[in-house]
């Protein structure tokens, strides 16, 4: 926990995209978490004047349905980063096993993976997920949605994350663990994962914003569950509202701002954050501290 | 007669990182001077800065590596320049004309995907834009004869060459324009003896034919002992020690010079050989004063203090050691 | 295991590669029908020295397990090796052969502590002697002249290649093996340092019986602590012998060429003849008879038909016309 609070210090000192990141993270956290001490239920509405464009009272408006912007879109936040976060960590557990074992094995067990991989490569998923979700959208709570879409986002990093370890199991480091009788799994875990993790990070915040992008496509067409309160599902209603010819702009407005402060922000965290992982940059780092020690 | 005068040469590796600064040292104060008609021989152990000093005598410096300090003086044609004063077309104009850097991996001028004649084509091109095609047919096959290699080659890919083949056909390349200095950075590392020998020939034989300046860099200290006119030891960043080929190898001056030349195996002789204890410094950190001292069996208290200067001592003989210049300081 | 088996019996072993294109798809025997073998009695230092790519590294790793022969057998203590297949006989047999790789800068994860190896390799294989897993990590590092004093806590990129090198020994040591393979131990290593690894492997030899398979370039270090030395020439082992009749006079053209190639550390021995060398590479692999014919100077018009056998001659094998039954009466001397 310390190792990485001096990361997050380190870099938040020394890399101003990394700064931004986490400012504008924190906020988005913050503003999802604000929704435990909300007054407003999510479910309850004309609690307050509808139609309503931003002021004091409402920071945000309110909608045509008499809520609250400001404490709807806690609750809609929150459930969209939930569900981004365990989409993208069921496709990391699917693409790092994949991509690992794969590149690892080789041969058969290889070959194998990899028909099952480029089949989920090219599968067109757009179409796919529609047909899916007009089947079973009424049942499907966040969890599941979450498992049906991470189904489809580990193929193409499972593809990178064993071109990696092609590469590097064929390095004398690999052979000295072999022949120093470690088992495969902990030759996978311990000495090709941290090579790995630069893509994993960068993959797995690139798929964050993939999920809930694909969360605000489905909703956006009435593919989801309606009724869970989600980033997607806010633009849904408003749209089912005519919010913008009418004129209550704020209803579209507010979930597309914070949505993009959110994307820019993990954007700009995938790329300071894959240049300090970046195994050569460790290195260099490791000998830096080093001489500045004895110096 | 002098063509390259390098002064109180300083480059450094500048780094900052997350807030961490780093200075590699690798050029510290090298001064050499370079005439026509010689093959001189830059021998020192891996990460002494071999590489960086060819690096900025090509001028290609580019960051992190820096210039601190000092000058690369080119007398070409009557024409002087500083190398780290002119500008990216004089630059542009030198290179390959008159000066050629050939690296161990010069395989890489080759385009994989072409073939010889039609690399040498673009290369020519590129530099005399108004050759016609049966002068450059020519001028290469006459270029290819003179250096002993076959003019099959240049109906070949590259892949399809031995890898000696492709290495000299490589330096073929680097110096068809008959350049004036020629750079080669450990040009036969990763080729067998055998093949070594030929590169090594054709280098010689260029140099023999155009009576230009090799600098040849390697730490093969065989290869120094073959074809070298003069000899620079280098250590950690800095020149330790030079002469001839016949003196550095037969009377070593320098403690560290000792050392290695003592320690080479030799071909039926089995007696035992010990290494230099310790290690070469890291460049990041390098001792104060001599940057030999740590490991060096006569060091006085003057040479974790004192830097000593690279002083000549006899003719055509330059040393950089407290044992040497002191004591010469006595007689003179 | 028998008095006389031998410790490594290599017959015939031979190992094809597809090179080239999809249109010009051409296999070359980049191990072409080799024989060897190493004794158990005593230890010996053997050299595989010779031409870049004439199947060194390829012969070293199938002897490794790392590369599957295409023909042939390796025998290891009197057992196939390719029969080889559960963890157990892995372990068995890696407890027995071990590697030491060319890079020492390489051979370590450069994010892992070094002493993480020596653990690992201690606890993965039981002790012929007894003593704890601290105990024979030090005992093995005392052998190549480190202590653990000095590495606890260190990452590869701050030890010298030298000591990086010296702790692959022991960290191989650790599991007590009779044969070390090393493929070009010592050409990453700089000169004021090689000794002391070429050095170690003499130790190691003299005073604790460990065979090793050391893979150079450097004909002068392979002089100064082999015993054997074999000489290859694209594929084939082309003159195999005991280094100082080998090296003192040696009789295969190639061999003799090699010989004469080596720069020797001194002024006075500059070589002037020019040599032929090899254009293109494939056209070499795919003759027939001998595959030296087109460079060798005293080559006899049976050279370019027929591949000539390996023939004894003076304590030594080489594969060659001018010293095999034809040839005998012209040149051999
Ligand atoms: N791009 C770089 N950034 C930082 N440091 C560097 C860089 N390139 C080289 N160095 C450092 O500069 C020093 C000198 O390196 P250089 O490549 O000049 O050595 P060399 O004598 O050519 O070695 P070798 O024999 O291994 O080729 C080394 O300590 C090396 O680590
Ligand atoms: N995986 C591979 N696929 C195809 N060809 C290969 C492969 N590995 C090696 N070769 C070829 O086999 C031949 C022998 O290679 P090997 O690496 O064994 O040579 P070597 O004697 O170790 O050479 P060097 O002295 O350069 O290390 C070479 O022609 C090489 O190109
Ligand atoms: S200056 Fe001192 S330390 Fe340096 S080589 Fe000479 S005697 Fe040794
Ligand atoms: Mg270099
Ligand atoms: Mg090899």
């Amino acid at each position: 926990m310390r190792g990485f609070l001096r990361v997050v210090a380190d870099l938040y000192r020394s890399d101003p995209r990394c700064r931004f990141a986490f400012t504008a993270i924190s906020i988005v956290i913050m503003f999802a978490l604000m929704s435990f001490v909300s007054p407003q239920d999510p479910g309850s509405s004309y609690y307050a004047p509808p139609n309503q464009p931003p002021s004091v009272a409402h920071p945000f408006g309110t909608n045509s349905r008499g809520q609250d912007m400001f404490w709807f879109l806690t609750f809609a936040v929150r459930n969209s980063l939930v569900f981004g976060v365990i989409t993208a960590i069921l496709s990391r557990i699917i693409a790092i096993s994949i991509g690992l074992i794969a590149g690892y094995k080789g041969g058969i067990i290889d070959r194998i993976m990899m028909v099952i991989n480029d089949s989920f490569v090219v599968l067109p998923v757009l179409p796919l997920l529609i047909l899916i979700n007009f089947i079973i959208r009424e049942q499907m709570s966040i969890l599941q949605l979450a498992m049906v879409i991470a189904a489809f986002g580990w193929a193409w990093d499972a593809r990178l994350i064993r071109s990696q370890v092609l590469s590097l199991k064929e390095r004398e480091f690999t052979y000295t663990s072999v022949f120093s009788g470690t088992k495969t799994s902990s030759i996978l875990i311990s000495e090709h994962l941290p090579f790995v993790m630069p893509i994993v990070l960068s993959t797995t915040i690139n798929n964050l914003l993939w999920a809930i992008g694909m969360e605000v496509t489905l909703a956006v067409l009435g593919l989801s569950n309606i009724g869970i309160p989600t980033i997607g599902t806010t633009i849904y209603w408003a749209n089912q509202h005519q919010a913008l010819i009418s004129g209550v702009w704020w209803w579209i407005a507010a979930p597309v701002a914070i949505s993009v402060l959110l994307f820019v922000a993990l954007y700009l965290l995938v790329v300071g954050l894959g240049a300090y992982l970046d195994p050569r940059t460790r290195l260099q780092r490791m000998k830096g501290v080093l001489s500045d020690e004895r110096a | 007669m002098s063509v390259l005068r390098i002064q109180n040469l300083q480059a450094y590796y500048q780094s900052t990182l997350y807030g961490v600064t780093r200075n590699v040292k690798a050029v510290d104060g090298v001064s050499l001077d370079l005439r026509a008609n010689e093959i001189y021989g830059i021998a020192g152990e891996s990460s002494c800065g071999k590489t960086s000093l060819i690096k900025v005598v090509f001028g290609a410096i580019k960051p992190p590596l820096t210039i601190i300090g000092g000058r690369v003086l080119y007398q070409i044609n009557d024409r002087d320049f500083d190398i780290t004063q002119t500008n990216d077309e004089t630059l542009r104009q030198m290179r390959w004309k008159q000066v050629s850097y050939i690296l161990q991996g010069s395989m890489s001028l080759l385009n994989p995907v072409r073939r010889v004649r039609k690399t040498f084509w673009d290369f020519t091109k590129a530099h005399e834009p108004v050759i016609e095609p049966e002068k450059f047919e020519a001028t290469t096959r006459e270029h290819l004869n003179r250096l002993g290699l076959p003019a099959e080659v240049l109906d070949s890919y590259p892949h399809q060459l031995s890898g000696g083949m492709k290495q000299r056909v490589a330096i073929a390349l680097a110096t068809i324009f008959q350049p004036k200095v020629i750079l080669a950075d450990e040009p036969t590392t990763a080729l067998d003896v055998v093949v070594q020998r030929g590169v090594l020939q054709l280098l010689r034989r260029i140099q023999q034919e155009t009576k230009n300046t090799l600098v040849i860099v390697t730490h093969d200290m065989g290869i120094h002992a073959n074809i070298a006119d003069r000899v620079g030891i280098m250590y950690a960043g800095r020149i330790v020690e030079e002469g001839t080929v016949k003196h550095i190898f037969s009377e070593p001056r320098h403690p560290y010079t000792k050392h290695l030349i003592q320690s080479l195996p030799k071909i039926g002789d089995k007696s035992k050989r010990q290494s230099i204890p310790g290690a070469p410094p890291n460049l990041a950190d390098p001792p104060a004063g001599c940057r030999f001292h740590p490991r060096c069996p006569y060091a006085k208290p003057i040479c974790s203090v004192q830097t000593p200067e690279l002083s000549p001592i006899q003719d055509e003989r330059r040393v950089a050691c407290f044992l040497l210049t002191k004591e010469n300081a006595h007689v003179s | 295991m028998s008095r006389n088996q031998p410790l490594l019996d290599i017959h015939n072993i031979t190992k094809l590669y597809s090179v080239g294109g999809w249109l010009s798809r051409n296999k070359i025997a980049a191990v072409a029908d080799v024989s060897l073998s190493m004794l158990a009695e005593e230890p010996e230092i053997l050299t595989l020295a010779g031409e870049s790519g004439s199947g060194k590294t390829t012969l070293a790793r199938m002897v490794l397990r790392l590369v599957e022969p295409t023909l042939g057998r390796i025998l290891y203590k009197g057992r196939d090796i390719t029969s080889i297949r559960t963890r157990k006989e892995q372990i068995e047999f890696m407890q027995d052969i071990q590697p030491i790789f060319q890079n020492p800068f390489e051979a370590f994860n450069p994010l892992k502590k070094l002493e993480s190896y020596l653990f690992e390799t201690a606890k993965n294989y039981d002790s012929r002697e007894n003593g704890s897993i601290e105990d024979r990590i030090e005992s093995a590092l005392n052998l190549v002249g480190l202590s653990m004093r000095e590495i606890r806590g260190r990452y590869p990129h701050e030890l010298s290649g030298g000591q990086l090198q010296r702790v692959s020994v022991a960290r191989a040591l650790i599991a007590s093996p009779s044969l070390l393979v090393a493929d070009e131990p010592v050409s990453m290593i700089d000169a004021s340092l090689r000794m002391s690894i070429v050095n170690l492997f003499k130790d190691l030899k003299d005073r604790h019986n460990v065979s090793i398979i050391y893979i150079t370039h450097d004909l002068a270090t392979a002089y100064y602590i082999s015993d054997r030395i074999a000489i290859m020439q694209r594929g084939h082992i082309v003159e195999i012998g005991p280094v100082k009749k080998v090296l003192a006079e040696p009789f295969h053209p190639y061999t003799r060429l090699l010989r004469e190639s080596i720069l020797e550390p001194n002024s006075e021995t500059a070589w002037d003849e020019e040599i032929t060398l090899s254009t293109i590479e494939t056209k070499e692999f795919a003759r027939q008879g001998c595959k030296f014919a087109n460079r060798c100077d005293s080559r006899l018009p049976i050279c370019e038909e027929t591949e000539p056998p390996l023939s004894f001659v003076d304590g030594r094998e080489v594969k060659c016309w001018l010293y095999g039954v034809q040839g005998k009466h012209d040149t051999a001397s």
